[in-house]
């Protein structure tokens, strides 16, 4: 089976974030970078696909020429290709970045062969978009589903095929009311994955010093097609060209932390003396459970 | 006069869950800065017509086809879309919920239009401006979402939720869309019920959290028996459940779940963002934690200072005592 999973690079926020003076972006200086947990457990998940299944594994991510260091990781975890759609200037809407990653796998799969399966994380750490993967799910007319926190495969009997065949991926997700849902999704397929899929490794050595080595396909991207100076709706955007014949959005203007909402705490005792005013605590605001 | 607003619904029967709630409230606000009107869409059988609303619903689009159950991502898009088709909308507005985002993000691939997700306010305009939550909610951003229709879900527990009525009584429009057998192929085709018994994190009045300084999956227990004596559910950070000592579906945070108790009792949690993401909506916050310099002391209405292990037992112990005394 033929899996791509595509990643996000983005910065490992501590305890609090700090922004730039010009409150477009997240001081990374001295923040690492990662990607976001849910990829992480696409990238495992697509890992032991094809240790258990044979075939082969590629990681692709949209972003500046330093997300480089997350394909590498991806590698090291044991991802045989990678791609960097390598951009510049500010950051792409999930209207451009889905419709640039719909054109990069349209590419990939004729070169390279098709992707039984395309994992997405569920949304981005960073922009919490909740849309890459179903734009792009759509753009190749393929099935998609959501939030998976588990997955396994079966071949079922299909009448389109005669007496062949289909591979099924089977998914699981949780459901608004408990519980877990299942889905049936015929490959090709897409899938957004939610961390708990699976429990994601660590890198080894000798997998840190085999990634060093491979080769990181590059296209050259530049910068978003939707423009740096907010991009107008309908026709502008629709000349755009075809891939992107969608208004895209929405446009980031800046950032700013929260207010603040809670004041220090209240130090109420220490140590187990401090049963008493807890009991307080809970009887008075009537959750003592009686 | 601008379009209506257009709110996606999702119910239990005749109840409306929480997010869907905090959606109409918003939508509903909206609609009275356009000075248009609100209307709804919403997917089920039998009984949907009596869904209970809050006031100032006009319109209540109702699509009842069989095939429309269960829940199918793209058919249930095209179901809104072919309400919005009907309604003409300014805006359509989603909980932030799995299933709102999920047909949003559908409805907003096949039209080609934008949407935003998680948004706390939006403001009309020119050009419209909505304030939206990045690293769930621990960085905000102003953005501007011009389209023919705006399409945007609601931050969860981002906004206040109006109380429903029995006597909202929108005039009910029956949605017929046009289904396409190819967009019913993804589909809930099984249901699991919950593993564990009782209350569940998201409904609890009460969540006892543990982190890093639980220790292991067996100090686990004693947060279980405080919980138990408080008719709560047991949560575990990032960490906990990553160690494994929590099931993931436990964990509270940006990954995990956003939980919106009463009381939210920190146990060993220093509190990364991560995590208060996920626990900032509850009413109040208690941390027991070593660390009074800890993060999560913050966020926190109140803390006690010292090692959870003999704290905890000893909050159950005293919970024990007046009521023994009582009794």
């Amino acid at each position: 089976m033929n899996v791509l999973v595509c990643v996000k690079r983005v910065p490992q926020t501590g305890g609090r974030i700090v922004l730039t003076p010009d409150g477009q972006s997240i001081d990374t200086r001295f923040l690492g970078f990662t990607i976001s947990p849910h990829e992480e457990c696409g990238v495992e998940e697509a890992v032991r696909i094809v240790e258990s299944q044979g075939g082969s594994s590629t990681v692709l991510t949209l972003g500046p020429a330093e997300a480089e260091d997350q394909l590498r990781d991806a590698m090291a975890l044991g991802i045989d290709r990678a791609v960097l759609l390598e951009t510049s200037g500010p950051e792409w809407d999930p209207v451009s970045t889905a419709a640039a990653i719909a054109d990069a796998i349209r590419a990939q799969e004729a070169a390279n062969g098709p992707f039984d399966l395309i994992l997405f994380g569920n949304e981005a750490a960073d922009t919490g978009d909740y849309q890459v993967g179903i734009r792009v799910a759509v753009a190749l007319g393929r099935p998609v589903i959501n939030g998976i926190k588990g997955l396994a495969f079966a071949d079922r009997a299909d009448a389109a095929a005669g007496a062949g065949t289909r591979r099924i991926a089977l998914a699981r997700r949780e459901a608004p009311t408990g519980g877990w849902e299942t889905y049936e999704l015929p490959l090709p397929a897409v899938l957004g994955v939610k961390e708990g899929l699976n429990l994601p490794r660590y890198p080894s050595v000798p997998g840190r010093l085999r990634a060093r080595k491979k080769e990181v396909e590059r296209v050259q991207l530049g910068a978003s097609p939707a423009g740096a100076t907010g991009m107008g709706a309908g026709e502008d955007a629709a000349s755009a060209g075809e891939a992107s014949n969608a208004v895209p959005g929405p446009t980031k203007l800046g950032l700013r932390l929260p207010a603040e909402e809670r004041s220090a705490a209240e130090v109420i005792g220490r140590g187990p003396d401090a049963a008493a005013a807890v009991v307080d605590l809970l009887e008075r605001i009537g959750v003592a459970g009686r | 006069m601008s379009g209506p607003v257009l709110v996606f619904l999702e119910h239990v029967g005749p109840d409306l869950d929480r997010l869907s709630l905090e959606a109409v409230t918003f939508a509903a606000s909206l609609a009275q800065s356009l000075g248009s009107n609100l209307e709804a869409v919403a997917i089920g059988g039998e009984g949907s017509a009596g869904l209970r609303l809050p006031r100032g619903v006009a319109t209540l689009h109702l699509a009842s086809d069989a095939r429309l159950e269960p829940y199918a991502p793209a058919t249930w898009a095209g179901v809104v879309g072919a309400a919005a088709d009907a309604a003409d909308p300014a805006a359509i507005v989603a909980p932030g919920s799995d299933r709102g985002d999920e047909v949003l993000a559908h409805l907003a691939a096949r039209r080609g239009l934008p949407f935003a997700a998680n948004v706390l306010s939006v403001t009309p305009g020119p050009s419209w401006r909505v304030v939206r939550q990045r690293w769930g909610g621990s960085l905000l951003e102003d953005a501007a979402l011009d389209a023919p229709v705006r399409l945007l879900s609601v931050a969860p527990h981002g906004v206040s939720a109006a109380e429903p009525t029995v006597d909202a009584h929108p005039e009910v429009v029956a949605v017929t869309p046009d289904l396409d057998p190819s967009e019913l192929v993804v589909r809930v085709v099984g249901h699991e019920p919950r593993e564990s018994a009782g209350v569940s994190l998201t409904e609890a009045r009460v969540v006892v959290g543990g982190g890093r300084g639980v220790g292991s999956a067996a100090g686990f227990a004693q947060l279980e028996e405080l919980a138990d004596l408080l008719h709560g559910a047991v949560g575990g950070s990032r960490v906990a459940t990553s160690l494994g000592w929590r099931p993931h579906t436990d964990q509270i945070g940006q990954t995990g779940l956003r939980i919106a108790p009463d009381l939210y009792i920190a146990c060993g949690i220093s509190g990364a963002i991560q995590h208060i993401v996920g626990c900032k909506a509850a009413k109040r916050i208690l941390a027991i934690n070593t660390d009074p310099e800890s993060p999560i002391m913050s966020v926190a209405d109140y803390a006690v200072i010292g090692d959870l292990s003999t704290i905890v037992p000893a909050i159950s112990a005293e919970l024990r005592r007046r009521r023994d005394t009582a009794a």
